[in-house]
């Protein structure tokens, strides 16, 4: 509780949030150039070792350099000896047989289709393979990733048997493979577990994302479509062509139009749901309000049903022509023509704001209950005793107490936010289209929804364009949430509990 | 009429208006409510040790008594207002699901329907649909999607939550190099929108072959899964405040790392252990991008996220609506009791790992 009420007496979190934008873009020239320092530095130490171990290395030590695991097996170790081997003899053969058909072709991506092949007569003799350049261009990734992994086993591999070479001249004991296994399970726990987590983390998500990266750099779209039709590198044309502003409906305006409803969104959607959910939690918590878990029930139910459930049903509820909503209005007698809900800009923004609150309500109020109810009740006694009004108490207690222990669950709803796909795309598809944007951007279209419909949605795919605007939402996104990381007492005070 | 002059865009205005003024009204008459309330209390104590008159103390206590019961009432009535304007969807669909179904006919009108069926139910849940020789209706086949979801989801749980669970241990319990720069990394990771890599992603699960027939359900579990390590982020604030002693004095008994994280760590972190189940579970039910691009339109293989959506993308979606119905109502029944018996774990998990000062 102490914790507490000395948080009162801090700055509010918000604006000590943004003095840390300011603080950590004013760090970052310095800390892009001490990057680099200790890169160069790491670099040149890593020479170092790598010559050091060269002069002074023994035999077994440097057969090691031709013969992985060599300066593992001479010192007993023959697990790893071995299972440095069967690497080494996996990669030579896959650099072999796979490797090349890739990386020999990863700086064209690819230079013919598929088509018949004559011979000097000028008769058909077969069919020609033709390159695959989504297949080169992905395939080249994972080589040249299985490269550097080979590269870093290679290495410990060397300092390894060097220790080992250094350990029995000063006769001290060598790890066996029985002190492996051992260690396997205690000090290098971490290793084991994190393996294959890691494996699933660089396959579905570390390739993929070099991929989508290295897509903004070449001409991959709808002209361009394999495995009927070849691309390749255009360098950094794309970056250049969305900062294209000539005319409404060019790439540069679209872009800036869209970021801004999306920024938009992300504060009215933040601040309607929580200060919502606050209300609620308020409200059902009440001293002698009955059947407060059935209450609870009811708005929970919105968090377990599934989105594209809920929110397809709503669209639906709002549909123009069949919606429920305007059959029940025009029956009670209240229009006379049908209302098009996600038909005009402002409308349709309100209402997904809105239809938005519906949904995030509920997980808001779940979230802030708990905590409503941990505020120490002497803050509030102290303050009356100060004579303190309620307003007073409340803005001066309540509101800072819950901003300042929901803050960064806040910034990372708002990030949230401005990637929440599900809402836009399941009511409103991006609508309504408008004669001032890009052909498959909408007014309620946020960044994300507009990137899907480039990308995966549409009858002509842009791939390079949405991987262009996924790095810029990318790097917005990435930088909010190092800040909040930073931030986050949870990495701040990690060794506190402990 | 008044309203039919102005303009559409103007009724709709209109009509927004008065929504939002509404809940704003009622927003600030609750916030407003409490803060009068409050002051009463204030004030009560205050006169009640000034005032010695008995009396007065009395019809002081029976007006805040009553005035207590109005807004009490007003509290019920606000509250259940607003849970059937929440509930209201789904109690529709419930009910739609009995619908008589006269195919193709506009939206229907009223939220009760007036005749009432199992028809969509037999429908979906009963026999062979093909057997309907209707091109409508013969790729519908509910019970084999719910079981592929309920395989997927099951799957992918186990393999998510041990993912999930070792991942957080070794960044809470154990010192490494690039431990710090390893959790930056995936959390910067995440920030990626992760469709933008599901060409890339299929592309490799193609490549290993898994894109035809079963093997595309083997595809899901794996993308649905595969990256669980990244999610470390809450059950790794739950494992830091296990406290470290208990992994000391294990340490002297001659625990081993392993020992520990099997036999201390995870007895004690049943909350998040079931918060991360519960999520990985509902994640195939819920997802709606991934499937469609691994299953390409291909409901037989797919989870019953692509075959509801696929009921409305078809023709008309009025003609598939009562079977959208009764498949949904199929759907979240499940995951809403489960979810209910373990909204305590999730309310943990949510506020005990991400929302910290």
């Amino acid at each position: 509780m102490t914790e507490v009420s000395a948080s009162i007496k801090k700055p509010n979190p918000f604006v000590a949030f943004f003095i840390s934008i300011g603080a950590w873009f004013r760090a970052f020239p310095k800390r892009f150039v001490n990057f680099f320092k200790r890169l160069g530095l790491g670099i040149a130490n890593w020479f170092k070792g790598i010559w050091t171990i060269a002069k002074e290395g023994n035999w077994k030590t440097r057969l090691s350099f031709v013969v992985m695991g060599f300066g593992c097996l001479a010192y007993g170790q023959w697990l790893r000896g071995v299972l440095y081997l069967l690497l080494e003899i996996g990669f030579i053969l896959f650099m072999i047989f796979e490797g090349p058909a890739y990386l020999g072709k990863f700086g064209t991506l690819g230079d013919h289709l598929a088509g018949p092949i004559y011979d000097e007569a000028g008769r058909q003799i077969g069919t020609s393979q033709g390159d695959d350049s989504l297949q080169i261009l992905l395939f080249g990734v994972v080589t040249i990733l299985l490269i550097v992994i080979f590269a870093v086993m290679y290495f410990k591999q060397l300092r390894n048997a060097f220790a080992n070479q250094e350990r029995a001249e000063f006769g001290m004991p060598i790890d066996g493979t029985k002190d492996d296994v051992k260690n396997m399970l205690n000090k290098n726990f971490h290793t084991t577990i994190l393996s294959l987590p890691t494996l699933g983390i660089a396959v579905f998500t570390v390739i993929p994302l070099i991929f989508m990266v290295l897509i903004a750099f070449t001409n991959y779209d709808a002209k361009h479509l394999t495995p009927g039709q070849l691309f390749t590198w255009v360098g950094f044309q794309n970056f250049v062509d969305l900062f294209n502003f000539n005319g409404a409906t060019s790439m540069g305006q679209t872009f800036f139009k869209l970021l801004g409803w999306t920024l938009l969104w992300a504060v009215l959607s933040t601040v309607t749901t929580y200060i919502g959910g606050m209300v609620l939690a308020i409200l059902i918590n009440k001293k002698g309000v009955r059947f407060k878990k059935v209450y609870r029930a009811f708005f929970v139910v919105t968090i377990a049903v599934p989105q594209f459930v809920s929110l397809l049903i709503v669209s639906k509820f709002f549909d123009t022509q069949n919606g429920l909503v305007n059959q029940l209005l025009k029956s009670w007698g209240w229009i006379d023509e049908n209302i098009q809900w996600f038909g005009r800009t402002n409308l349709a923004r309100t209402m997904v704001v809105i239809i938005n609150m519906w949904i995030g309500v509920p997980y808001s109020m779940l979230i802030t209950s708990g905590i409503l109810m941990n505020i120490p009740e002497e803050l509030y006694e102290s303050a009356r005793i100060d004579g303190a009004g309620p307003v007073k108490t409340f803005f001066k207690i309540t509101l800072p107490y819950m901003l300042f222990v929901t803050g960064p669950h806040l910034i990372t709803q708002f990030v949230g936010n401005i990637n929440n796909f599900n809402v836009i795309f399941l009511l409103t598809g991006g609508g309504p289209t408008s004669g001032d944007l890009m052909t498959p951007a909408g007014k309620t279209d946020l960044l994300i929804t507009w990137l899907y419909d480039i990308t995966v949605n549409g009858t002509n795919p842009d791939f390079k364009m949405g991987s262009v605007i996924g790095i810029l939402v990318f790097i917005v996104c990435a930088v909010f949430s190092l800040i909040v990381y930073g931030r986050t007492s949870a990495v701040k005070n990690e060794e506190e509990f402990q | 009429m008044m309203l039919s002059i102005l303009g559409l865009s103007q009724v709709a205005v209109t009509v927004l208006t008065i929504v939002l003024v509404l809940v704003a009204i009622a927003q600030l008459g609750v916030i407003g409510w409490l803060i009068i309330r409050n002051r009463d209390k204030v004030k009560s104590t205050a006169t009640t040790s000034a005032s010695s008159s008995d009396g007065y103390k009395k019809r002081k206590r029976f007006g805040m008594k009553a005035r207590r019961i109005t807004s009490l009432t007003i509290i019920h009535i606000v509250l259940t207002v607003l849970a059937i304007v929440w509930i209201i969807p789904f109690v529709y669909v419930v009910l739609h699901s009995f619908r008589a179904n006269d195919y193709g006919t506009p939206f229907p009108q009223a939220i009760f329907p007036t005749e009432w069926t199992v028809d969509a139910w037999a429908k979906l849940l009963g026999g062979n649909p093909a057997a309907y020789q209707d091109s409508r209706f013969d790729w519908i086949n509910f019970p084999r999607w719910f079981l592929n979801t309920f395989v997927i989801a099951c799957c992918s749980c186990v393999i998510s939550t041990l993912f999930t669970l070792m991942t957080s241990y070794a960044f809470s319990r154990m010192r490494f190099k690039l431990r710090q720069p390893y959790m930056k990394l995936i959390l910067v990771l995440g920030m990626f929108p992760g469709f933008l890599g599901m060409i890339a992603v299929y592309n490799i699960l193609s490549s290993l072959g898994l894109n035809k027939g079963i093997l595309k359900d083997v595809a899901l579990v794996l993308v649905y899964s595969g990256s669980a390590g990244m999610g470390y982020y809450v059950s790794k604030g739950f494992f830091d405040t296990i406290p470290k002693a208990l992994d000391e004095s294990a340490k002297l008994d001659g625990a081993s790392q392993a020992q520990i994280f099997t036999k201390i760590t995870l007895p004690l972190s049943k909350p998040i252990i079931v918060y991360t189940a519960l999520t990985a579970f509902m994640g195939p039910w819920m997802d709606f991008i991934f499937v469609k691009m691994i299953c390409r339109g291909d409901t037989d293989y797919g989870t019953v996220a692509l075959g509801l959506q696929t009921m409305l993308e078809r023709e008309q979606y009025m003609t598939h609506w009562t079977l959208f119905c009764a498949g949904a109502t199929m759907v979240a029944v499940p995951i809403t009791v489960l979810f209910m018996f373990l909204q305590k774990y999730y309310v943990e998990g949510v506020t005990g790992g991400s929302v910290k000062g």
